[in-house]
């Protein structure tokens, strides 16, 4: 038999054997249980304002935490990169710490062990709490991302800068951290998404009714109107998580490929 | 009195000893070549003189003070700059901000004098100014070599330090770089050079000294040393 015949038999055994899983499914699986499981409509009159508040809440805790995160893990990753032994070592303890501890657990600790054992009053109470916590995390995480970039920016442009007359502290300012950030889009992008997708750890920490975000709204639903018992709150939720991930994952995708090409 | 004087001056990396009892001096208003193969320590004695590295032993005399153990901003307010090996434009900054960044020290930016020395720095290289608005790290290579040399004269340098600048360029370029070099001489900088295109750099150099593994071999006029017969077998391929 010809190599090409050859390859033509065995993709389309591959595609035969997709086919058959595709049919078999779509017989067996019982569709009206699942369109009356996670797609029931009837999630009543209040259901679309609280979504949307879920979807803002998501979104202000998401930008604060990657905000606050961020300036974090600037000083964390010049801590580790700094010629003082004691800063480089305060750094490394903090993110390996909060990079080994699981998010829930620090958001645990900063919305209720912390705030019962300082008698401490945290800006947006709980939900607040439970935000700086998530920076906590995301700066340690960020830390790492911030301090590659920084060594990644050649040891010229250092030498450069220094011989044209700036100190240390304009040389990171205007040469070093500026490219650095260039290096890191992607990942940093990349983190976000992440801290999106965080943000629903949130939903746990017991935030006013105006403060939930939107695992919490829609998780709330699981147990209240004509939908309870249902997961259609959760698929919704589900539903508008991907609309806002997907299109910044692709996003990430681009970003990694025109730096590529840069390259 | 000299411009710049090294005396004695030992550099190591770690353990190994970068360059050794090294003395040599600049006189105002020449050229003055240090010449050798790789690993010499030519861009080593560069870099120290700039501050980038630290001494071990030695000193260095600019304009009649030491400043053997000042930080590099300091010898640039100073008036000593330098054009770093590999260029080391600021790729993401237009050519006019690399520029601009060359006068880091300086406090009269917004005075016709920052206004001339640029303009003089244009004359010097007419491409920059065509292409002032565009991305250095876009630029070729001998375009870059020029956006380097031109950010280290906007310091309004006393003594230049121009750590190989033909490298990696087509011969007519070459030529173009090193009559500029001349220019730069011509207008009353001090140009310390350090090359490896040997031919080219000793026909114009006042004063000319051979590195070799950290120390200096040979010393003399550039043409004293482009018309040695050693010199001419190790470093000129016999053809000047």
């Amino acid at each position: 038999m010809r190599r090409s015949t050859k390859r033509y038999l065995r993709q389309g055994g591959l595609y035969a054997v997709l086919a058959a899983v595709v049919i078999f499914l779509a017989v067996s699986v019982d569709w009206g249980n699942v369109h009356r499981n996670f797609w029931t409509p009837g999630l009543g009159d209040n259901w679309h304002d609280l979504i949307l508040t879920g979807v803002k809440n998501t979104a202000i805790y998401t930008v604060i935490s990657f905000a606050l995160g961020l300036a974090l893990a600037l000083l964390l990753a010049l801590m580790k990169l700094s010629d003082v032994l004691v800063y480089r070592w305060i750094a490394t303890v903090y993110i390996e710490l909060f990079r080994g501890l699981p998010a829930l657990i620090t958001i645990l600790f900063m919305a209720f062990a912390v705030p019962i054992a300082f008698q401490w009053h945290a800006p947006g109470g709980t939900a607040g709490a439970g935000v700086i916590g998530l920076v906590m995390v995301a700066g340690a995480y960020m830390a790492e991302t911030l301090r590659a970039g920084l060594q990644a920016v050649p040891k010229g442009q250092t030498e450069a800068a220094r011989s044209l007359g700036m100190g240390p502290v304009a040389t990171h300012v205007h040469v070093i951290i500026p490219q650095a950030f260039r290096i890191i889009i992607p990942p940093l992008t990349n983190e976000f998404v992440l801290l999106i997708k965080d943000t629903s750890l949130l939903s746990i920490v017991g935030a006013a009714v105006g403060q939930r975000e939107l695992t919490n709204v829609s998780r709330d639903f699981l147990s209240s109107g004509s939908t309870a018992g249902t997961g259609t709150s959760l698929a919704q939720a589900a539903l508008l998580y991907l609309i806002i991930t997907l299109p910044l994952t692709r996003l990430v995708a681009w970003l990694e490929k025109r730096q590529q090409r840069a390259r | 009195m000299p411009l710049l004087e090294v005396e004695s001056l030992c550099v190591n990396y770690g353990h190994i000893e970068a360059i050794r009892d090294i003395s040599f001096s600049v006189e105002r208003g020449t050229i003055t070549t240090l010449i050798g193969a790789n690993g010499a320590g030519k861009t080593t004695t560069l870099k120290t003189i700039s501050g980038l590295r630290t001494v071990r032993a030695g000193k260095i005399i600019f304009d009649g003070k030491d400043i053997t153990n000042l930080p590099p901003y300091e010898r640039v307010k100073l008036g000593l700059s330098q054009s770093p090996e590999g260029r080391g434009v600021f790729p993401g900054m237009t050519v006019r901000e690399n520029l601009d960044m060359g006068a880091f020290v300086r406090t009269d930016t917004k005075t016709p004098a920052y206004k001339e020395d640029l303009d003089r720095v244009y004359a010097l290289f007419p491409r920059l100014e065509e292409r002032a608005k565009q991305v250095a790290g876009t630029m070729s290579g001998g375009e870059q070599q020029m956006v380097a040399m031109g950010r280290a004269l906007m310091a309004r340098p006393k003594l230049v330090l121009l750590d190989e600048p033909s490298m990696g360029l087509a011969p007519k370029l070459i030529a173009q770089i090193f009559s500029i070099i001349d220019e730069i001489k011509a207008q009353g900088t001090t140009v310390l050079l350090v090359e490896q295109n040997a031919a080219q750099a000793l026909k114009r150099s006042d004063t000319a000294h051979i590195l070799e593994t950290g120390e200096i071999v040979r010393s003399g006029t550039g043409t004293e040393l482009a018309a040695d017969g050693s010199v001419k077998a190790a470093y000129l391929g016999g053809d000047v």
